[in-house]
Order: C-alpha cells, then sequence, then structure tokens
C-alpha cells in the first residue's frame, strides 16, 4: 500500500513523501499501527495516545475521507492508496 | 553571565539575552514556528541549561521538545513525553506547565495538563509518568474546565520537603504532603462568585505563588479575589483591598524576599482590560497587606491582558521581574518591579514568559 504524505510531514519518514507500507492487516488501524512502529514520531502526529485520529487531520483511503466510511476500521485492498492531509484549520 | 528570557507564544517561541545585567536585551527567534507554546522552562540546575518546551501544533497535537543548545536545536521522545497509560483512555491535549523540581532532585520536572493530570520526570523532561494519586482521586470528575480548559496550570514541588502543591481550573488548590500519593483540597476561605455556596474544591483559581520566607505561606489570584494562607492553603484571607481590581490572571512572589509578591490586575469579570486601559503591576511588600502600583515604563493606553504564565521572576539580586502581553509586548524589570524596559513589540500573543541567569 502506499502512503502519501504532506510535506511537513515528510522529515518524520527519513524525507519521503510516499511510503510504501505492508499494513500487515485488513484495516486503515493496522496500516497506521504499522506505520507508527516503523515511525513513532510520524504515528503521533497522525493519532493520539488512544489510537484516536487528531481532531485536524483528515485521512483518505483511495480518495474518501474515513471519517465517512469506517473510520480507523475502514477497510484496505491491494493497492490501495492512503493520504494523510491536514485539515482546514489553524489562524 | 547572560539573563535569558523564554517567551512563548501561540505561533512559536522567542529567546531574548541580556550580556549587561538586564539593561539591554537581544531577540532571537523564532523558534518552533507556528506551534504554540502554552509551557516553557529554562532548566538551569544542567550543565547545560535545557530550554524545555509544552507545545501544541494545530493540526499534529502536542508534546514537549526541549533543547540543550537555546534553541539551535530540538529534541523530543519519539513515543511522547507525556502520554496516558492506556487503561485511562484519555489523551493529551496541551501541556499547561512544566516546572523543574530542587537543585537537590536534579532530574525531576513535574508538568500540569490538560485534562486535568500531574505527571512526574526523573529524567530531565524527556518522558513523564502519570502521578496516580492526583488522577485516581474521587474528586476529579468532578472538576470543571475553567475558559481556558480542564487544567493543573500550576505546580510547586517544595524543595524542603516531600509536598506538592497543585492549581486548577476549576478545581482549586490540592496538596500531597507525600510527593504525590495523597492528595486533599484546600480552598478554604476562597469565594466562588459562579457557585452558590463556598465549597470545599471547584474555585476557579488562576495561579498561587509561595512566599519566600514561609512555605506555609502561599498567594492566590482567582477568578474574583486575591488570597493569601499562612498555614499551608488550610485557611486563605482577601488580600484584595488596595488593589484597583480583584481578578487578573498571574501571581508571582519574590524567591528570595519574604512578603514581596506582585499582580497584574484586570478589570472584571466581563471586561478584562487593565483598570483605565493603563497597564500596571502592583507590588505588596507585607505579604497583602498594602500594594503600590508600578507603570514606569509600561503603556498607557493598552487594552491587553497577561495571562496566567506570561508573568514571572528571576532569582538574581535584584529580582527581575517580566511580564508579556496577548498583544505580543514583553517586558522586563531589574529593579524588583519598580521600573520596566520593552523587551519585544508585536510578537504573537504572549502565553508565558520565563527568566534565567545561565553561565
Amino acid at each position: 500500500m502506499q502512503v502519501v504524505l504532506p510535506g511537513v510531514l515528510a522529515d518524520l519518514a527519513g524525507g519521503r513523501r510516499e511510503l510504501d507500507v505492508d499494513p500487515g492487516g485488513a484495516t486503515l488501524a493496522d496500516l497506521l499501527d504499522t506505520l507508527a512502529g516503523q515511525h513513532p514520531l510520524l504515528g503521533r502526529r497522525i493519532r493520539d495516545e488512544a489510537g484516536q485520529l487528531r481532531r485536524f487531520v483528515n485521512v483518505y483511503v483511495d480518495g474518501d475521507d474515513v471519517r465517512y466510511e469506517q473510520g480507523l476500521a475502514t477497510a484496505l485492498r491491494d493497492g490501495t492508496q492512503v493520504h494523510v492531509l491536514p485539515s482546514i484549520a489553524g489562524g | 553571565m547572560t539573563d535569558l528570557i523564554a517567551i512563548g507564544t501561540r505561533k512559536g517561541l522567542w529567546l531574548a539575552r541580556s550580556d549587561d545585567d538586564r539593561r539591554t536585551w537581544t531577540l532571537d527567534g523564532p523558534h518552533l514556528l507556528a506551534q504554540e507554546v502554552a509551557a516553557v522552562s529554562i532548566d538551569a540546575r544542567r550543565p547545560q541549561p535545557r530550554v524545555l518546551a509544552g507545545i501544541q501544533y494545530g493540526h499534529w497535537g502536542p508534546t514537549v521538545m526541549w533543547s540543550d543548545d537555546l534553541g539551535a536545536s530540538w529534541q523530543e521522545t519519539d513515543h511522547g513525553a507525556i502520554r496516558f497509560p492506556e487503561d485511562t483512555g484519555a489523551a493529551l491535549a496541551r501541556v499547561w506547565q512544566l516546572r523543574p523540581d530542587s537543585a537537590a532532585r536534579p532530574d525531576v520536572v513535574w508538568a500540569g495538563c490538560e485534562p486535568h493530570s500531574l505527571w512526574r520526570s526523573e529524567d530531565g523532561g524527556a518522558t513523564f509518568e502519570l502521578v496516580r494519586g492526583l488522577w485516581d482521586h474521587p474528586h476529579r470528575p468532578t472538576w470543571e474546565p475553567g475558559g481556558g480548559g480542564a487544567a493543573i496550570h500550576t505546580v510547586l514541588p517544595d524543595p524542603a520537603t516531600e509536598r506538592v502543591v497543585v492549581a486548577m481550573s476549576a478545581g482549586g488548590v490540592y496538596v500531597s504532603e507525600d510527593g504525590g500519593g495523597r492528595w486533599e483540597p484546600r480552598n478554604r476561605g476562597i469565594s466562588a462568585g459562579f457557585l452558590p455556596e463556598e465549597p470545599e474544591y471547584g474555585q476557579c483559581v488562576h495561579k498561587i505563588a509561595v512566599d519566600a520566607g514561609d512555605p506555609e505561606r502561599m498567594y492566590a489570584q482567582n477568578h474574583g479575589g486575591v488570597f493569601r494562607t499562612d498555614d499551608g492553603g488550610r485557611k486563605w484571607t482577601s488580600i484584595a483591598g488596595g488593589l484597583p481590581a480583584d481578578f487578573g490572571f498571574p501571581i508571582v512572589s519574590s524567591p528570595r524576599t519574604a512578603g514581596t509578591a506582585w499582580v497584574i490586575p484586570l478589570v472584571a469579570d466581563m471586561q478584562r482590560v487593565p483598570p483605565e486601559g493603563r497597564l500596571r503591576v502592583q507590588r505588596t511588600r507585607d505579604a497583602g497587606e498594602t500594594w503600590t502600583a508600578s507603570t514606569a515604563g509600561l503603556p498607557d493606553g493598552a487594552w491587553t491582558s497577561v495571562l496566567r504564565d506570561a508573568f514571572c521572576a528571576d532569582d538574581a539580586d535584584p529580582t527581575g521581574v517580566y511580564l508579556g502581553t496577548r498583544d505580543g509586548c514583553v517586558y522586563a524589570s531589574a529593579d524588583e518591579g519598580e521600573t520596566f524596559t520593552t523587551v519585544a513589540e508585536h510578537l504573537p500573543d504572549v502565553l508565558t514568559v520565563r527568566a534565567a541567569r545561565i553561565p
């Protein structure tokens, strides 16, 4: 699976914005667990210690916002592309 | 020797240095740009002074970072310095306070956080452990958030004993005499205008400070009231007489002169601006019996405010006093709050100011 990161998080993944990750399971939670195991700081930017997606982080699985799918339980398929994006926030 | 001020703002951290005994200041920054720095400390107990920052990314969450080279580089713990244990089901929302313990406990650092929680580090702030005695206190589920959040915003470890005092919005003052195991509320005499009766706890204390000469004597700036205790918090009495307003956020005590403390009054409850738009520091030399105003060097026509951690004293002689405003100005006094000079202007809103003399 491919994980696409915003530029601001690339430093936490060795400078790369596109990562190939073996999810180690069938859901988005499995993928993010694997990613956090490889890059703990990156993992913490995306989810809090209770495992929840941070409020202003959007995750898209094949173009769909997982908040409107099954959240962290959203299923992955072969070749799935996961986008991590900062939401609209700040000021 | 260099005098260092750490200035945490809503959009980053600035450092100011003085090499001429706090007469002129050189500003350096921004560090941690675009990150909210709500808590900062300068840990001067270490061979290399450590700047600890509790930061909050708008999108990417809160964490603790530190610099051992005065801001040139920053580090953080991979798995998070402050991380709620899984069984709590909680997640860190914001770091409100980073407080190094005494020189005799050189690696101990305390953190006060949101949601209401106290943390203790034994490795200089790299990792913290939740203080379970307070987290498991039966009152905790009934503590309310203040306007800024559900935060433990004041942590005062006593250097000579195992006493630890914390204050929170809105839960009041709690004291442990055994290093954090058992806790009791100590708020008697402190009114709470937003509640129908004087409660055992639940007061909206904004900040407390310990007197230099007597650890049993403390000062409190509350949401509507300024108070003193002479018996470790068991009974509080008002010392707001003589102040132009009894509201404000910070209260600072002198680290070297008994009976000396400072407040920055704001007209309340809803306005929260300096009286008549005149930013002033009020100082007492007699533990709150009388107050005098210092205005020299502070702006007139200032309709800004000073938040609870944006006011501090250093431990030099004479004591330096520092404050930062929500409109991005920082002022320093090298004469115990008598006169002030401008350190910085036009920064983002200042959330926290800390100062120390370093090698």
